[in-house]
C-alpha cells in the first residue's frame, strides 16, 4: 500500500493514497461533521459541512471531495470554518422540521407527551421514525445550534407513500442526494434523481410519477442511507437484539442481521462485512423475510402423506422415507430439481447426490426454468 | 455632402444587411428579400445584396452597410427598401433620413467609420463580425482565415503554440480570467490517451450576447481557435457546447463545421499533417449553471448539469474522466489573431496583468446599447459616456453593473477605474463574461439586487446548501425590504448570509451570487436604510413604497387620467380636481404617463404625504398657456 502522512489539527496521520481528507480524518477518529458523505458512495460535496482549511489551498475546500496528499496540513475547526459551517447548518434546518432540536427538554420528551412549546406534531423530532437515529441531530449537537437566525420554511412538501415498503417524506428531506446516488451507483437502477432546479429541487422519479409507478425495485438501499427521516420503512421498529444469518431467498448468500423483538423478526439489516453483499440487500431480503418467517401458514416440520392426509413427522422419519423411495431409481429413471433458495454449497451437494449416488445427469434448478 | 450624380446602378456596390438574431427579429430577412427583389426589378448589374452577422449595434437594428462607401443605415424597415434602392443603389444618393443620429450631438452620421460607437472600439475578437458573410468559408479565408492554423501545423510545435499563447497574456474570457496558455499546458502535460477540447458557448447571462454574436457572425474563427488549441494540447475530439436557445448560432456553427471539414481544415490529417480533430456540437438544455465547466461536462456526458468539486481539475480528469480543456468562445476567437500577429502585438494592448481586449454587452440606461470590444484598462467612463453615448433623457448616472448576474454594482466614484480583472475584483465586482448594465437615478439599487438574485436563485442547480437555500433566504429578505416590510436587522443578516454563501458554496455560481447584494450594501447602503427605516424608495421605483397624487393646484379636470386608469381608482368630473383612491391604486403610473405635460398635475412620491382633497373639488388652477401646437 502506498502510505502518505498528513497533519490534521496538528496531529500527524498516516493514511493511504487515494483517501479523501475526510476519510483520513475519520481513520484517525477525528470527527468532521457531514451529512451528504456516505462511505460507499462517490464524494458529493453538497452539504458543505465538512469544510476545512488546507494550507496552500484557496478558500474552504470540502474534506469529502479533496484527495489527501502527502504533507498536507489540514485544520478542521477555526472561526472562519465554524461561521460558514454553522450558517450552512442553519440553512439546512430552515427547510427541515426541527423544533425539537432547539428544545432543552428534547431528551426527556416522548412521542405521546404534550408539547408545552405548542410545536406542531409534524415539526417534532420525537414523532420522526428516525429520532435518536438521525445524523442531523448528531451534527446539530456537535455544532451546537440552538436557535435559527433565519425564518423556517414550513410550506408542506409532497409525500410519496405509494411504495408498499417505505415512504418518501420530502418535508424531512435535506437533499443530500445519498438516496439518488445509491440508486445510481449501488444498484444501477436510477429510479430516482434530483428534479427541478434551485430551491425547488426535490428527489423524484422520471416524470415525477409515484415510486410505485416508476422503475423502482424497492430494494431500500436509498432508505438505508437516508441520514434523516425522509425515507423510512412503513413499519419502523427498534429491535431488542439482532441475529446474524444468511438470506434464504436465493443462492447469492447475502449476510444479514435480523432484528428481533418479542420473538418476532421486526427488522432486517444488511451485513457490511458480508462478502457476497457488502451490506446490500434486495427487496426480498430487506422486506420479505419477516412476512414468511412470521407467517402462521409456514411449515415448521416435514409432512408425510398418510392415507391421503399430510401428517407432521420428524426429520429422521422424512429423510428415511425419501431415501427409501429414491433408492429404487437409477440413471434416466430419475431427475433432480434443486432450489434457488438454497445456498451454492447445498446445490453443489444436491448435484453430487444426483450424479454420484443416483447416477443421473438430469439435474436442474428452479431459477433456470 | 456633395450630391452624387446618378450612376444608374452600374457602380459596383454591395449592401450588407445584418442577419444577427437581433436584426432578424427586426425583420432583416424580409428586408434582404425585398432588396434582392427590388434590385432585380430595377436591373442594377453592379449591385449585390449580401448579409453579415451581428454588427453589435443592435439598438439601431436592423442595420445595413453599403460598401465600398461605408454608408451605415440604422433602423431600416421593409418600407425603406424602395428608397434605398432607387436613391442610393441606383442614383448614388444615400438616404439621409436613415443615417444614425449621435445621441449627444443629434448630428446625422453617414459613415460607419465616423460613428463613435464603432470608432472608439478596438475589435480583435469581433474583427470579422458584420464584415463578412458568416455562411461562406471563402469570405473567412479571404480575410486570412485558417492561415494561423496552417502556421501552427507547418511551422510550430504544440509547445511553441502554448508558449506563444502564454506570452500573449491571454486570460480566459469566460470570466475567471485564468491564463489560457497555462490551462493548455496543464492539459498537454496530463497523462492520458484521449484528451478533449471543449468550447464553452453556453452563454447565459441575462442581456449578454457576445458569444452568440461571435458564433453567428464569424463561426470559423471559433473553429480555427479551437483547432489550434486542440493541436496544442494533443486532442483529437472536440465539443462545442451551445445553448439550444441560440438556434442561429447552432445552425451557423454546424454549417461552418461542414465547410471546414470539406476544405480539410477539420477531420483526419488536417492540411496533410498527422493531426486530426473531430468537433461535435452539443446543445445545452437551458440551464445557466451549465456554463460552469464541470456542470457543462456532466451535461455532455448526459448527466444532470451539476458542478462538482475541484480537484481533480478538468485538465487531469474532465469529460468522461479524461484530461480536458475548456475555453470560452471569445478566448478561442482571439487565438488565431495571436498566432497571426504574434504574442507581442497582442500583449501591447491592455494593462500589465490583463492583456488584449474585452467584449461587453452594453445595456440598460444607455444611449447606444450593443456589443462593444474595447482594450483592457479602458476607464468605465469612456465606455459609458463616449462609446455608449451617455445616459438618455439627461438623467443622472447611478451605477454600472459588470460581470453578469453575479457581478457587482459600482457607483460613480469608480467610473475612472480601469476595466480589467484585478480592478473590478478589488471593487467587489468582476469581469465575468462581459455583461455591462448601466443604471440611472431612477433605478432602485435594492430592487436591482433583488432582480439579480432572483435570477441566480432560480438558476442555482440545487446541489449545495448555501446556494440552494441561502440565496432563497436572501431573496426573501430583499423582497420583504422592497415591500416596505424590512427590519433593521435585515442589513446585517444579508451581509452575513452573503459572506457565508460566498465562502461556503461549491461553484462559482454560488460563490458570486451574493455580489450584487454585497456591493449595493457597500456603495448604496443609504437606499437599504431608506427602505427599511423610512419605508421610502429613493428611486421611486418599488411599487409598494410609492404613491401617486393629483395636485389640486395643477389639475385641470380633463379626465384623461380617469379614463386611462386600469384600476378605476380615480374620482373626478369635468372641471373638477381628480382624486386617486390610495387604497385601490395599483401604482401602475398610468396617470402620471397620460397627464398632459403642460399640466404636470400627477406626482410620484415615496414616504411623503401630499396634501390633496378627499373628494373632487372644483378646479381652481389657471389654465396653462396653450402649447405651441
Amino acid at each position: 500500500m502506498d502510505h502518505i502522512t498528513l497533519t490534521i489539527n496538528g496531529q500527524e496521520i498516516k493514511a493511504t493514497r487515494g483517501m479523501t481528507v475526510l476519510e483520513a480524518a475519520q481513520s484517525a477518529d477525528i470527527y468532521v461533521p457531514t451529512l451528504c458523505h456516505y462511505p460507499d458512495l462517490e464524494p458529493y460535496g453538497g452539504c458543505r459541512l465538512c469544510i476545512v482549511e488546507i494550507d496552500k489551498m484557496r478558500g474552504l475546500p470540502t474534506a469529502c471531495t479533496t484527495p489527501a496528499t502527502d504533507g498536507m496540513v489540514v485544520t478542521t475547526e477555526s472561526d472562519a470554518i465554524n461561521s460558514v459551517r454553522r450558517a450552512s447548518l442553519e440553512l439546512i434546518l430552515s427547510t427541515h422540521p426541527c423544533d425539537c432540536l432547539e428544545c432543552h427538554r428534547r431528551e426527556r420528551c416522548g412521542p405521546y407527551d404534550i408539547c408545552l412549546r405548542h410545536v406542531a406534531v409534524t415539526d417534532r423530532c420525537v414523532v420522526c421514525p428516525s429520532n435518536n437515529n438521525c445524523e442531523l441531530q448528531e451534527v446539530v449537537d456537535y455544532i451546537g445550534v440552538h436557535e435559527l437566525r433565519i425564518p423556517r420554511d414550513t410550506a408542506p412538501r409532497t409525500i410519496d407513500n405509494s411504495n408498499p415498503f417505505f415512504d418518501l417524506d420530502r418535508n424531512r428531506c435535506i437533499l443530500c442526494a445519498r438516496c439518488v446516488r445509491a440508486c445510481q451507483e449501488i444498484t444501477g437502477v436510477g429510479a430516482i434523481d434530483m428534479a427541478y432546479r434551485g430551491y425547488g429541487m426535490k428527489v423524484a422519479t422520471f416524470g415525477d410519477v409515484p415510486l410505485l409507478d416508476s422503475i423502482c425495485r424497492s430494494c431500500g438501499e436509498c432508505m438505508v442511507r437516508c441520514p434523516v427521516g425522509a425515507i423510512t420503512p412503513k413499519e419502523p421498529a427498534v429491535p431488542e437484539r439482532e441475529v446474524k444469518t444468511v438470506c434464504t431467498y436465493c443462492g447469492v448468500g447475502c449476510s444479514m442481521y435480523l432484528g428481533v423483538k418479542d420473538d418476532k423478526i421486526v427488522s432486517v439489516r444488511g451485513d457490511e462485512e458480508g462478502p457476497a453483499n457488502q451490506g446490500r440487500l434486495c427487496v426480498k431480503g430487506r422486506f420479505g423475510i419477516a412476512e414468511f418467517v412470521n407467517s402462521s401458514e409456514r411449515l415448521t416440520t416435514p409432512l408425510i402423506r398418510k392415507d391421503g392426509r399430510l401428517v407432521e413427522a420428524s426429520w429422521d422419519e422424512a429423510l428415511a422415507l425419501v431415501a427409501d423411495k429414491l433408492g429404487k431409481y437409477r440413471g434416466d429413471e430419475v431427475a433432480v430439481i434443486s432450489s434457488a433458495k438454497s445456498t451454492t454449497e447445498d446445490n453443489y451437494v444436491m448435484q453430487k447426490l444426483a450424479r454420484v449416488v443416483l447416477g443421473t445427469n438430469n439435474v436442474d434448478h428452479c431459477a433456470r426454468l | 455632402m456633395t450630391a452624387a450624380k446618378p450612376d444608374n446602378g452600374n457602380k459596383q456596390r454591395t449592401i450588407f444587411i445584418c442577419q444577427g438574431t437581433g436584426c432578424i427579429s427586426g425583420k432583416s430577412l424580409e428586408i434582404t428579400e425585398a432588396l434582392k427583389k427590388a434590385v432585380a426589378e430595377h436591373g442594377l448589374p453592379g449591385v449585390k445584396v449580401d448579409f453579415t452577422g451581428c454588427h453589435g449595434f443592435c439598438e439601431q437594428g436592423p442595420v445595413a452597410i453599403v460598401e465600398p462607401e461605408g454608408i451605415f443605415y440604422a433602423c431600416v424597415s421593409v418600407a425603406d427598401v424602395p428608397e434605398i434602392v432607387e436613391s442610393h443603389l441606383r442614383d448614388g444618393k444615400p438616404v439621409e433620413r436613415l443615417f444614425y443620429k449621435d445621441p449627444v450631438s443629434d448630428e446625422a452620421i453617414p459613415y460607419h467609420k465616423d460613428i463613435k460607437f464603432y470608432n472608439m472600439q478596438q475589435r480583435i475578437i469581433l474583427r470579422n463580425c458584420g464584415r463578412l458573410n458568416p455562411e461562406r468559408i471563402e469570405d473567412y479565408i479571404a480575410t486570412g482565415g485558417y492561415e494561423s492554423l496552417k502556421k501552427c501545423l507547418k511551422e510550430m510545435t504544440p509547445e511553441q503554440v502554448i508558449e506563444e499563447v502564454k506570452r500573449s497574456g491571454l486570460r480566459g474570457r469566460g470570466g475567471a480570467g485564468f491564463p489560457t496558455g497555462m490551462k493548455w499546458e496543464f492539459c498537454r502535460n496530463a497523462p492520458g490517451d484521449q484528451k478533449y477540447m471543449i468550447c464553452n458557448a453556453d452563454e447565459g447571462d441575462p442581456g449578454a450576447f457576445m458569444d452568440r454574436s461571435t458564433m453567428e457572425g464569424d463561426p470559423h474563427t471559433v473553429l480555427e481557435g479551437m483547432t489550434i488549441a486542440a493541436y496544442a494540447m494533443g486532442s483529437s475530439e472536440g465539443y462545442i457546447y451551445i445553448r439550444a436557445e441560440y438556434p442561429l448560432a447552432v445552425k451557423r456553427v454546424r454549417l461552418a463545421l461542414k465547410q471546414s471539414e470539406e476544405k480539410g481544415f477539420l477531420g483526419d490529417n488536417i492540411m496533410g499533417s498527422d493531426f486530426s480533430l473531430h468537433i461535435h456540437v452539443k446543445e445545452g438544455a437551458g440551464a445557466f449553471v451549465c456554463g460552469e465547466e464541470t456542470a457543462l461536462m456532466a451535461s455532455i456526458e448526459g448527466k444532470r448539469g451539476m458542478p462538482r468539486s475541484r480537484p481533480p481539475f478538468p485538465a487531469t480528469s474532465g469529460l468522461w474522466g479524461k484530461p480536458s480543456n475548456i475555453n470560452n468562445v471569445k478566448s478561442l476567437a482571439t487565438v488565431p489573431v495571436i498566432i497571426a500577429k504574434g504574442a507581442d502585438w497582442y500583449a501591447s494592448t491592455g494593462t500589465e496583468k490583463s492583456k488584449g481586449t474585452c467584449v461587453f454587452a452594453l445595456t440598460g440606461k444607455i444611449a447606444n446599447s450593443g456589443l462593444i470590444e474595447v482594450p483592457m484598462g479602458i476607464p468605465l467612463r469612456k465606455i459609458i459616456y463616449e462609446i455608449g453615448g451617455g445616459i438618455p433623457g439627461s438623467k443622472k448616472f447611478k451605477a454600472v453593473q459588470t460581470g453578469g448576474p453575479s457581478g457587482g454594482c459600482l457607483p460613480e466614484s469608480y467610473l475612472d477605474q480601469p476595466v480589467d480583472y484585478e480592478s473590478l475584483a478589488a471593487a467587489g465586482s468582476m469581469m465575468g463574461s462581459g455583461g455591462m448594465v448601466v443604471m440611472d437615478e431612477e433605478t432602485c439599487m435594492v430592487d436591482i439586487a433583488r432582480y439579480f438574485l432572483s435570477f441566480t436563485q432560480a438558476e442555482s442547480c440545487g446541489k449545495c446548501v448555501p446556494c440552494r437555500i441561502g440565496t432563497k433566504q436572501m431573496l426573501d429578505i430583499l423582497e420583504r425590504i422592497c415591500r416596505g416590510e424590512g427590519q433593521p436587522e435585515d442589513i446585517d443578516l444579508l451581509q452575513q448570509l452573503g459572506e457565508n454563501i460566498k465562502a461556503g458554496s461549491l461553484c462559482q455560481l454560488g460563490q458570486t451570487a451574493p455580489n450584487p447584494v454585497l456591493t449595493t450594501l457597500r456603495y448604496f447602503r443609504d437606499e437599504y436604510e431608506a427602505h427599511i427605516n423610512e419605508k421610502r424608495c429613493p428611486a421611486l421605483s418599488c411599487v409598494k413604497l410609492i404613491s401617486f397624487y393629483i395636485l389640486p393646484d395643477k389639475c385641470q379636470g380633463c379626465g384623461i387620467c380617469l379614463r386611462n386608469c386600469p384600476a378605476e381608482c380615480i374620482a373626478g368630473d369635468k372641471r373638477m380636481v381628480h382624486v386617486i383612491d390610495q387604497e385601490k391604486c395599483v401604482r401602475c403610473g398610468t396617470c402620471l404617463e397620460v397627464c398632459p405635460e403642460r399640466f404636470g398635475a400627477v406626482v410620484k412620491v415615496s414616504a411623503e404625504k401630499v396634501d390633496v382633497p378627499d373628494e373632487p373639488i372644483p378646479v381652481t388652477a389657471e389654465k396653462p398657456a396653450a402649447s405651441a401646437t
